[in-house]
Formats: C-alpha cells, structure tokens, sequence
C-alpha cells in the first residue's frame, strides 16, 4: 500500500504538524517505503493472539486517591513561552 | 586517572592520591580537549565542581558509595534540575528541567559528580546521532564514523574517557548500538528495571535506562545506582534489586547459550561473523555449551516496531504544542497556527517522519490493520523469546550487521537505517535485557557482542560478560589520541 501526497497532508493535519511543501514528496515516499515494510505482518496468521500492551502483561497499578503534588504553578510556568496572572496564554479562540 | 576504573577511582579518592575536585577537573578539561567529538550538549562546569567539593566533604566524612565524586554524564534526555535538558531536539533547545529524573536523583545522593549533558539523536528517534540539532558526535575510533545512536554521546563520552561512565536510554537498541560502535560496554534492563520518571518519553511501552560504561564491572555499579522500584513511574516493576557486583566472578561452568540461526544468516557482514565466532569459542573455553536455536518470528520485529514506536511517539510528542514550554513560532495567526508551525519549525525531519507514521497507524480505519495487529506480532516475537529461554540460560548475537558506518552515508535513506537494527529492536519489544561488549575490532573499528537473558537476569548477563572481560582486553583498549 502505498500513500499519496494528499494523504500526507491529511495526516500532517491531524498531528497539527507543519511539514515544508517541497518536502511532502519525500514524506510521501518514505511512509510508502515503511508501508511497504508493515505489510510482511499481513502474511502472519495471528487469530486468536492476544495483542500485547505491556512487556511483562502488567496491570495499572492502583494508589490511594490523595494528594501528593504540590502547586508549583510560578516555578513551572517560569519557562512557559507566553503566561500572564497565572495563565497560559495562546491566540485569542472565541471571537 | 582518566583510565581507571570505578573501583580503582573510588580507592584513589579515599587513598587520597586526588580529590574529586581533582578528578572533576582533570575529566573537565578533557573535555574541552576533545571538544571536537561533539559529544556534550551542554557542560555543567560549575555543578559540577560544586558537586565535587561537596563529594571531597563526604568522603572526608568516611562515606562508601562507590560513586561518589566520580565524574559521569547525563544523556540529555534525563530532566535536571535547573540545567537545559534539550533532548537533542530545537523544540527544548531553550528547556530548563524543573525537576529532577528519578535517576538523576539516585545518582545525586549516590554523590556522582554531572560532568554535563551528552549528545544525542532528536528525541531518542535515530541510529547514528545525526538527528541531534546539535550534530553527530564523531566516533573515537574513526572521526569520520558515527559513534551511533541514539545515545551516541554517552557512547564516545565513555569510549574517549570524557566520563568515567554514562546514563543511556534504549527504546530499539540505543544503548547497545552505539555501545557496540564506540567499543564499550551497555546494558538495557529489563522493561520496569529502571525508572522513566523525568525520562522524556519517545515510545514508553519500549523505553528502558541503563548504563554505559567500560567494563561489566562498573556497569554492575552504575546499575546499581540507577535500578529500583519508582511509585513515581506507572510501570516500574515492583521486583527486588540484586548486588550486582556479588555475582560477577560466579563460574560460566555448563552455561547454555542459544545462538538463533535468524541472527547469523544473510545481511550479517562477514568480518562482524568472524569476531563474534572467536569470542563464542571464548566462552566455550570458559565451560559454557553452545547450541543453535531458531527465533521464527524475530523477522518480524521492525515491522512491529515501526508501527508500535511511531505511534506511542506521535502520542507522547503531542505535548510539545507551544504553549506550556518548548519552542513557540512568531506571531501566531490563531491557535492552529500555533500548534502547527511550533511544531513544524521546531522538529527535525526523523522525528516528523515517525509522528507521521504513528498519527497514520492510529488514526480511524487503520487502528486495528496496524497498530492492533503490531501488537498481536509483538507477542509472538515475546513467546519465542520465552520459549528460547526456557531450554537456554542466554542469548548470543550481534548487535550491528557492520562496523560504524560513515557520517551521511545513511542519512539518504531511511529504511536502510532502520533495517541495520534488525538484532536489537527485537529485544525491545519482549522487554527482556541485553547488553554489548566489546567482542573485536574490524578494520581499526569495535565490534560488539550481544548477550540476552530472561527477565530480571541483569546480574546473569554481568556476569557472563565479566567473565569474558577476565580473559580479555578489547574493553581495555582506548582510541588513538585519547589516550
């Protein structure tokens, strides 16, 4: 399977990912050639295999529901590009 | 001093022959020396002498921690405190970690000494360190081969004696790979061995610290330091941490080693074969009976991986959005615009590629043709692991097809780097461990030897490769010029 450059764009789109315009025929190639890659899985039989999330088949391990954080809002937004009274601050949304 | 080993350093210091601030000093102004090798990010000149002078105070005070004041470093992908952690990517180019990785911690009140953070491929996503922003770090033992990747940085770091031993992260083999190229000794633990915390996530289900380090025997110390049950990390394993360095000189006497047939047939080169045929004999001399076996499956470890990586990736590096750290663009139109060119302008070229692939794997439609079925495929490459090492006690293999390659001879294509890791992805996606050693050398470049044990087996595999380091010298050797 191979994928188009209007494929590429699309998914560029989902990742909200800015890819250069000369270098979309690259991208385009190179998912084809990691496509073409992922299709030897296609040959497996795999019914009935459980799908494998966790190396050692761990489960979420579960803690009491209290706090353990404490507020450092000042400390980590001192390296946040752009905040104001405690805020983060980005484009205007809501018109 | 800068050739001595852990022991022999911690002895010195206590010996007073130097002091950490001594040692500190003298690693610093390598260091510099060797600036060319690319291999520090960032030195933490200051720290460290602070942290050497409050080490030299400890030691007066009669403690015994093997690393106290010795110096080491960090790869970039573990937060510190206070330091830029860049993760060898523009994007944190101008991140200052506000809090400390469990390891980095660990190794603080160990009291080792952080020299500064080392060179590394964008996010952990390359074989070669090339990704880096900052560029690829040379090979020690050829300046026009790569020392790997993607902890490329603590590999040459170690190789050039510009750190008495390093942290590394391996998520398809980057401790082990670039260990392999610059001719020192790596172990990745088993999945949950180590803490993530403060790690910064590429595919978490396959990232895993450890160490880099000359020799078996001062792995086994660094191990030490850095292993552990972290209630900060969602999947560390809650498992007993054996003395790593109690076991080393344990006997190889009737050790069984499987060697997989898929590991030494076509696409292996010739002159990787024939060292690691004379360091098998080696470990046959030392008792150990060795036998072929077959891993089926294992040919399908880069189509898993590069499915399953890509798309934890394309999850974990949606934090980077421009609004909370990192890189931000200039004068964003709206918010989209925000997301999209911070992103766009602030990842390389390797990362984008793979969050394209992971965002494709798992977007609507193709979930369960890719991503599901990659999943299914990882357990059946993990039951021939386990299957493997019910009859055999390890695993022996290569870790590269070849020696290091040039700078800028893969950077072309892709897929081509991606298949050279075809004997260390595998090893990921089961989650056991498995170290390189020093095996040789192919035309004035190392070759490395890979060891694989069953879960929780860290001390089985220093073992075994301290035995080996008994009866020989390679992981002795230093590069021309570094000497």
């Amino acid at each position: 399977m191979s994928l188009t450059a209007e494929d590429v764009n699309k998914i560029a789109h989902l990742a909200r990912l800015g890819i250069d315009s000369q270098d979309v025929g690259s991208y385009t190639k190179d998912l084809s050639g990691m496509l073409a890659l992922m299709a030897k899985m296609g040959e497996v039989n795999t019914d009935g295999v459980e799908p494998m999330a966790h190396p050692l088949d761990q489960v979420q391990r579960l803690r009491a529901d209290v706090v353990t954080e404490s507020n450092q809002r000042e400390h980590f937004q001192a390296i946040a590009p752009k905040v104001e009274d405690g805020l983060y601050l980005v484009p205007k949304v809501i018109e | 001093m800068h050739s001595k080993s852990i022991r022999q350093l911690a002895q010195g210091l206590r010996a007073k022959e130097f002091s950490s601030v001594e040692l500190t000093q003298h690693f610093l102004q390598r260091i510099k020396q060797h600036q060319n090798l690319n291999a520090y990010i960032t030195v933490t000149e200051e720290l460290a002498l602070a942290q050497a002078q409050a080490a030299d105070q400890r030691l007066a005070a009669g403690d015994t921690d093997l690393l106290l004041g010795l110096p080491i470093a960090q790869k970039d992908l573990f937060c510190t405190l206070g330091v830029r952690t860049s993760c060898g990517s523009k994007m944190l180019d101008n991140f200052i970690a506000p809090y400390n990785a469990t390891v980095v911690e660990k190794l603080n009140q160990a009291g080792a000494v952080m020299l500064g953070k080392v060179n590394m491929d964008e996010f952990a996503m390359g074989s070669s360190n090339e990704t880096s922003f900052y560029g690829a770090v040379k090979n020690p033992w050829d300046s026009n081969a790569v020392a790997g990747g993607s902890s490329g940085g603590s590999a040459a770091a170690v190789a050039a004696r510009i750190a008495v031993c390093a942290t590394g992260t391996d998520t398809g083999g980057s401790i082990r790979q670039p260990a392999a190229l610059c001719g020192i000794t790596g172990l990745k633990p088993t999945y949950g061995r180590v803490s993530r915390y403060g790690m910064i996530a590429y595919a978490s289900s396959l990232d895993q610290g450890g160490p880099m380090a000359q020799s078996a025997d001062d792995a086994a110390i660094l191990l030490q330091a850095m292993a552990g049950f972290d209630s900060k990390d969602s999947t560390s394993m809650d498992h007993p941490v054996p003395d790593y360095s109690a076991t080393l000189d344990a006997p190889l006497t009737g050790l069984k080693i499987g060697l997989p047939k898929e590991f030494f047939g076509e696409g292996l080169s010739d002159d990787v074969a024939q060292v690691l045929q004379v360091a098998i004999d080696e470990y046959r001399k030392l008792g150990a009976e060795v036998i072929d076996i077959s891993m089926p499956n294992l040919k399908l470890a880069i189509p898993a991986y590069y499915v399953i990586a890509p798309a934890e990736c394309s999850a974990n590096l949606s934090r980077f959005d421009g609004v909370r750290f990192g890189y931000r663009c200039e004068n964003p139109a709206d918010l989209t615009d925000l997301y999209t060119r911070s992103r766009g302008e602030a990842f390389g070229k390797e990362v984008k590629r793979r969050i394209l692939m992971g965002t494709y794997a798992l977007s609507a439609g193709y979930y369960d043709a890719y991503y599901i079925k990659a999943q299914k495929i990882r357990r059946l490459i993990s039951d021939d692991f386990k299957t493997a090492l019910a009859q055999i006690d390890v695993i022996m293999g290569p870790v590269t097809p070849t020696t290091a390659f040039g700078i800028g001879e893969k950077m072309a294509d892709p897929i081509a780097m991606y298949l050279a890791d075809i004997y260390t992805i595998a090893i990921n996606l089961a989650g056991v461990p498995a170290m390189s050693i020093p095996a040789g050398f192919s035309d004035g470049k190392p070759v490395g030897l890979q060891i694989i044990g069953n879960y929780f087996q860290e001390a089985k595999l220093l073992n075994i490769a301290h035995r080996y380091q008994q009866v020989t010298d390679w992981h002795t050797l230093i590069p021309k010029n570094f000497e």
